[in-house]
């Protein structure tokens, strides 16, 4: 096992995330403080309760994923798309280390910022609402899944990716709608019953859902299957990771 | 001598159906300059590749020190080092940032004094702490010669190391290249100068069209088939060679002024001898005489075009 080639692309990475800090922590977090400006204490003022919830509370689970979400995917597929797009690839491809270590230094190295803004979100949304968690070690759970798994997501995107345009087109086009879809800012409960079977189709509410118990004990979908869900997706992932590295696609000639 | 680098029916053909290798065999010895020159498409970049790991070969073995390259991937990437002929390097990273990541990434502890000694060599250590978007090209390329020589390779790859370099940076890598085949790195280079092969390499190999046509001792090479001429500078201009000469290898040049005689270095008599008496009997007087052999851009041409 290359220890240190794990440990110089993870730095590499967490390096370029410190030169790039209003991009990747300091903007992302003014957006979601702007969600909670607008949302919680505008709009939410005058929006009923939700399950018991303030409307500003209640959203606090879902604009966190919707952070985490985009986040993860745009570090993970920005770090490897990256280096094929200057040709520095080379070195990775021409090192003595395993494309699982290379796995682990790129997708460990965006998880980690993801679960660092998610941490600093949290800690300012204290500022905007009143917030309880009643299950942290349930909610870090969530938390660091989804962080890998969509860290995983964005790898793959990354590798498939040959073109700026083809990286943003999925977390643009099909992530952030499943995210604002996927009971963001509002409970299933709330819909038509054709729109709530319609909306189980979609992967985030599972995500949502289970993230948003761990808060407030109140979910759409039973806590288990949302775990069960996140575990799927992390496999799917895994399965196709194992098949790019096997197959060698969009990487290796 | 020991080989270092065994390469055995060595094919690569791409998803397109395009033959970049046919059967290649190269025995590279252990600290020797072997030079590969080709044009442009020949195959050259593709045969480093392979050997580096970034492509993936069609057929045949790559053996680095007994090791190979699929199944030991470890072993013989840990022992080689790669100059990429494009400047493929992180813009945003500072000088000793981007080599102390080769290092660590090609699985060594850090070493701050091994890297400052790298870039001291390279006469880059005062930019140790420059962005590498600051620096100019010619430094650029030192820097991705640091970045290959940062996990002590004992193999080095150069692929046009000195493409867009100018004349008196091309000689500082010219010396560095000799510094560190003498410290016992063995050295691969490909290069479109010939000059470079000339100046630096122990041995020659022409690559055309996916397939090495030679391999050879460069002072080996330039004996077999180093054609000399022997130029007469004449005392009367000839408007045309008489009878006499006709069946000699000479050509009188346009003013009439000089002779050229063209033989063959290999050959067991060279004529020379023989010219002196026939100009002799024919009345032909020369003021000075020298000679001049072919250079190795003239052999290279000439067995690009015949294969």
């Amino acid at each position: 096992m290359n220890w240190q080639g794990v440990k110089a692309i993870y730095a590499f990475e967490m390096e370029r995330t410190r030169r790039t800090l209003m991009q990747s922590i300091i903007g992302p977090v003014i957006s979601t403080s702007l969600y909670f400006v607008v949302f919680g204490a505008a709009i939410g003022s005058r929006i009923q309760q939700v399950d018991g919830i303030s409307y500003g509370a209640f959203i606090v689970p879902g604009l966190v994923m919707l952070s985490l979400l985009t986040n993860s995917i745009s570090n993970a597929s920005f770090g490897i798309y990256f280096p094929k797009f200057t040709g520095t690839i080379y070195e990775l491809l021409s090192a003595p280390i395993s494309m699982f270590e290379a796995l682990l230094g790129y997708v460990g190295a965006a998880a980690t910022k993801s679960l660092i803004l998610g941490a600093i979100i949290l800690a300012t949304a204290g500022f905007f609402v009143p917030l309880q968690i009643a299950h942290p070690f349930l909610m870090a759970l969530f938390l660091l899944l989804t962080c890998i798994s969509f860290s995983l997501f964005g790898f793959i995107i990354g590798i498939w990716a040959n073109n700026f345009e083809k990286l943003q087109l999925i977390p643009l086009l099909i992530v952030t709608p499943l995210v604002f879809l996927g009971g963001s800012f509002y409970s299933a409960s709330m819909l038509s019953p054709f729109w709530q079977t319609v909306t189980l189709f979609n992967p985030v509410l599972y995500l949502i859902s289970g993230f948003r118990w761990s808060f407030y004990e109140i979910s759409d979908v039973s806590v288990g299957v949302s775990l069960a869900m996140v575990l799927v997706f992390l496999t799917a992932c895994l399965l196709i990771v194992s098949w790019i590295f096997r197959t060698g696609y969009h990487i290796k000639k | 001598m020991q080989s270092i680098v065994s390469v055995r029916h060595l094919s690569k053909t791409y998803d397109d159906g395009f033959k970049a290798l046919k059967d290649i065999n190269l025995e590279i010895r252990k600290g020797e300059i072997i030079a590969l020159l080709g044009p442009n498409g020949a195959g050259k970049t593709t045969l480093i590749s392979v050997i580096c790991g970034i492509v993936n070969p069609s057929e045949g073995e790559v053996l680095v020190d007994g090791n190979n390259i699929i199944t030991d991937f470890r072993a013989t990437r840990s022992m080689i080092g790669l100059v990429p002929q494009e400047l493929t390097i992180d813009s945003f990273s500072t000088v000793f940032a981007a080599l102390s990541f080769s290092r660590g990434l090609f699985g060594k502890t850090p070493d701050p004094a091994y890297i400052e000694s790298v870039l001291k060599d390279l006469s880059l250590w005062d930019k140790r702490n420059n962005r590498i978007i600051e620096l100019s090209g010619g430094m650029k390329r030192r820097v991705l010669i640091g970045k290959a020589l940062a996990h002590q390779p004992t193999v080095l790859f150069l692929d046009e190391p000195t493409a867009g370099v100018d004349v008196e940076l091309r000689k500082d890598m010219w010396g560095l290249v000799r510094k560190l085949r003498d410290s016992g790195v063995t050295i691969i280079l490909t290069t479109h100068y010939i000059e470079e092969a000339e100046e630096i390499a122990d041995r020659i190999g022409i690559v055309t069209k996916g397939e090495i046509l030679l391999v050879e001792e460069k002072d080996e090479l330039m004996r077999k088939l180093g054609k000399k001429q022997l130029i007469l500078d004449l005392v009367e201009p000839l408007t045309s060679l008489p009878e006499s000469l006709l069946a000699l290898s000479l050509e009188v040049s346009e003013d009439g002024a000089t002779l050229t005689y063209t033989y063959d270095t290999q050959g067991e008599h060279t004529g020379i001898t023989n010219l002196m008496e026939e100009l002799r009997d024919a009345g032909i007087r020369f003021k000075d005489m020298r000679t001049t052999q072919r250079s190795l851009e003239d052999i290279f041409v000439k067995l690009v075009e015949e294969a």
